[in-house]
């Protein structure tokens, strides 16, 4: 189900948000004992849907965009009166003060917020393993992860208990577990979407978007949370980037030689499939070179831990979150911090200090930060050629709970991922097949790359190439 | 990088490590060193930090953007120790010293 089929349902009073809302819990009620999806569920929400659907039988049509409709919220963004955790020890029974700026605007819109969802530890993961709240698991096979670290929205959207979820990424957090739970997943460009509210993981990196089952709703939530905002000064103005017409037939660029190495034989099949289904459709399909994107994990393990030790420097359990008192003020950082934060978030938190600190800063970060404008020299320089870059979301289907116990193994299912993140640009995810492991079907996912502020084409080949399928 | 780096780290994060975590990221943050070292290989030692091509004023108005004490009372109950509407915290001046 959409939220396109959802809405107009609601219209014609097939089917009201009061009962939208029943079946989402009950399906909670029913599945989550099993996949964890969600960390809070909203109870007392169910006002706001008799609400919604009052207004449905007055009003009909004229009513806001997502009236009525049910949507679960990453747990790094702030809601008012809900506990805002980040999946942390140390944020446990932290309630938000205020409203993030898509909060807001998706209520404007008429959204019923559900529930927060599970992820990892202050987004630092691929696979929702991380969190101080036990893992999620993935609604196709719960031996599985549902990836990460916005694993908890794809496992919310995918077990049928929301039509929509809000995630956010910083180097694949939308995008992977997309691929990993068949949904369609949305990174906008940096400086789109307003990160007032949300916890600040890379923030030169984050950005917040949505998990789906259609384009079309990815389209229609972006519309919604994005826009330049006051408190965040980094949200672009309309006029940032230039605009871009959309085409009949567009041009994709394949990195041939990135796509080499440490891809799933069954993964790159799809892939290949995925490509001719585009040339059967007209499209142009070439081989690119970006030879700069192959360091761009290793630039991206050096920018973005430095950033989370900055941005996780303010939880010092002093004025919110868990304080374990120590004999003097220094003891009590200390100890607060050290049962406060996961293992990965304290590896990260050492690694950034470490990369930041006096003589090493030129030889890791402005190493990082030089590499990472040359990528997006490269990237721009591809992009007078072509109108998106193609690559697999991500180099394997869901991997089994438990299976990645070291870091570095981990970290390698981001490598598609992050290079998009490192050069501010959007990208999208869709559901490109099914492939067989013990016999169960796991999704795979294929993304696409577009140049900054070129949302409108991605959502254009997106509808035509995945909304459309038969 | 020793034991101690990684022990001395934790002290300049605010972290304690018991000896067991420091030994294990000892392994993984070297490891992790290792592999990000390629940025070295590609930035030469000519590249800098990229400045900014056009810059602009990116700051709001100074300005009070809501009803004084609209938020007090969710902020002081966030407070992990307090005496009334204050935030109670450990003396940082030490006499003895």
């Amino acid at each position: 189900m959409t939220i396109t089929e959802l809405r107009k349902k609601f219209i014609t009073g097939e089917y009201t948000p009061l009962q939208a809302w029943e079946d989402a819990m009950a399906t909670i009620a029913k599945k989550d004992s099993d996949i964890n999806a969600y960390l809070d569920v909203y109870q007392d929400t169910k006002e706001e849907a008799v609400a919604a659907t009052d207004l449905y039988a007055k009003e009909g049509e004229n009513t806001p965009p997502l009236l009525g409709v049910p949507l679960a919220v990453k747990n790094n963004i702030l809601i008012k009166g809900r506990r805002a955790t980040g999946a942390s020890k140390i944020l446990e029974n932290y309630i938000a003060s205020y409203d993030a700026t898509i909060i807001k605007k998706l209520r404007e819109a008429g959204a019923i917020l559900i529930g927060s969802t599970n992820m990892d530890e202050f987004a630092m993961g691929g696979s929702t393993e991380n969190s101080a709240f036990g893992p999620t698991k993935n609604p196709y096979d719960t031996s599985r992860v549902p990836g990460g670290s916005s694993g908890g929205s794809a496992a919310a959207v995918a077990m049928d208990s929301v039509v929509a979820a809000i995630g956010t990424d910083t180097g694949g957090s939308i995008r992977q577990p997309a691929s990993y739970c068949g949904l369609v997943g949305f990174k906008p460009t940096y400086g789109a979407v307003s990160r007032f509210g949300l916890m600040a993981m890379g923030s030169s990196l984050d950005q917040a978007g949505p998990l789906t089952n259609s384009v079309a709703d990815a389209e229609l939530l972006f519309n919604i949370i994005k826009g330049q905002d006051a408190n965040d000064m980094t949200t672009l103005a309309p006029d940032s980037y230039p605009t871009f017409e959309t085409k009949e037939a567009y041009t994709f660029g394949v990195p041939r030689a990135f796509l080499g190495q440490g891809i799933d034989a069954d993964v790159m099949d799809k892939f290949t499939a995925h490509i001719e289904v585009l040339r059967e459709a007209g499209h142009k399909v070439v081989d690119i070179e970006l030879p700069l994107f192959e360091a761009g994990l290793a630039a991206y393990y050096i920018v973005m831990p430095a950033e989370v030790s900055s941005n996780l420097a303010r939880f010092d359990g002093i004025r919110y979150g868990v304080q374990k008192e120590g004999e003097d003020l220094l003891m009590t950082y200390l100890n607060s911090r050290a049962a406060g934060f996961g293992a990965e978030a304290k590896r990260r938190i050492l690694l950034g200090t470490y990369v930041l600190s006096a003589g090493y800063y030129d030889a890791y970060y402005g190493k990082a930060e030089a590499v990472r404008a040359k990528m997006r020299e490269e990237l721009a320089e591809v992009f007078k050629a072509v109108d998106f870059v193609i690559t697999p979301t991500a180099p394997t289907p869901a991997f089994k709970i438990g299976e990645k116990e070291d870091p570095l193994s981990l970290y390698r299912q981001d490598i598609f991922t992050v290079p998009v993140n490192l050069t501010g640009v959007p990208a999208m995810s869709l559901p490109m097949g099914k492939v067989e492991r013990e016999g169960l079907e796991l999704p795979v996912g294929v993304q696409y790359i577009a140049p900054h502020g070129a949302e409108d084409k991605l959502f254009n080949i997106g509808k035509r190439v995945y909304d459309a399928r038969a | 990088m020793t034991k101690e780096e990684i022990l001395h780290l934790g002290n300049l994060s605010r972290i304690k490590l018991s000896e067991k975590e420091a030994e294990k990221f000892l392994l993984e943050i070297d490891a992790i060193l290792d592999y990000v070292s390629d940025v070295k290989k590609i930035a030469s030692s000519a590249d800098v930090l990229p400045s900014p091509q056009v810059v602009h004023n990116i700051f709001r108005e100074d300005v009070v953007q809501n009803e004084p004490g609209s938020y007090s009372k969710e902020l002081i109950e966030a407070f992990p120790k307090k005496e009334g509407s204050y935030l109670k915290v450990q003396k940082i001046l030490n006499p003895d010293s």
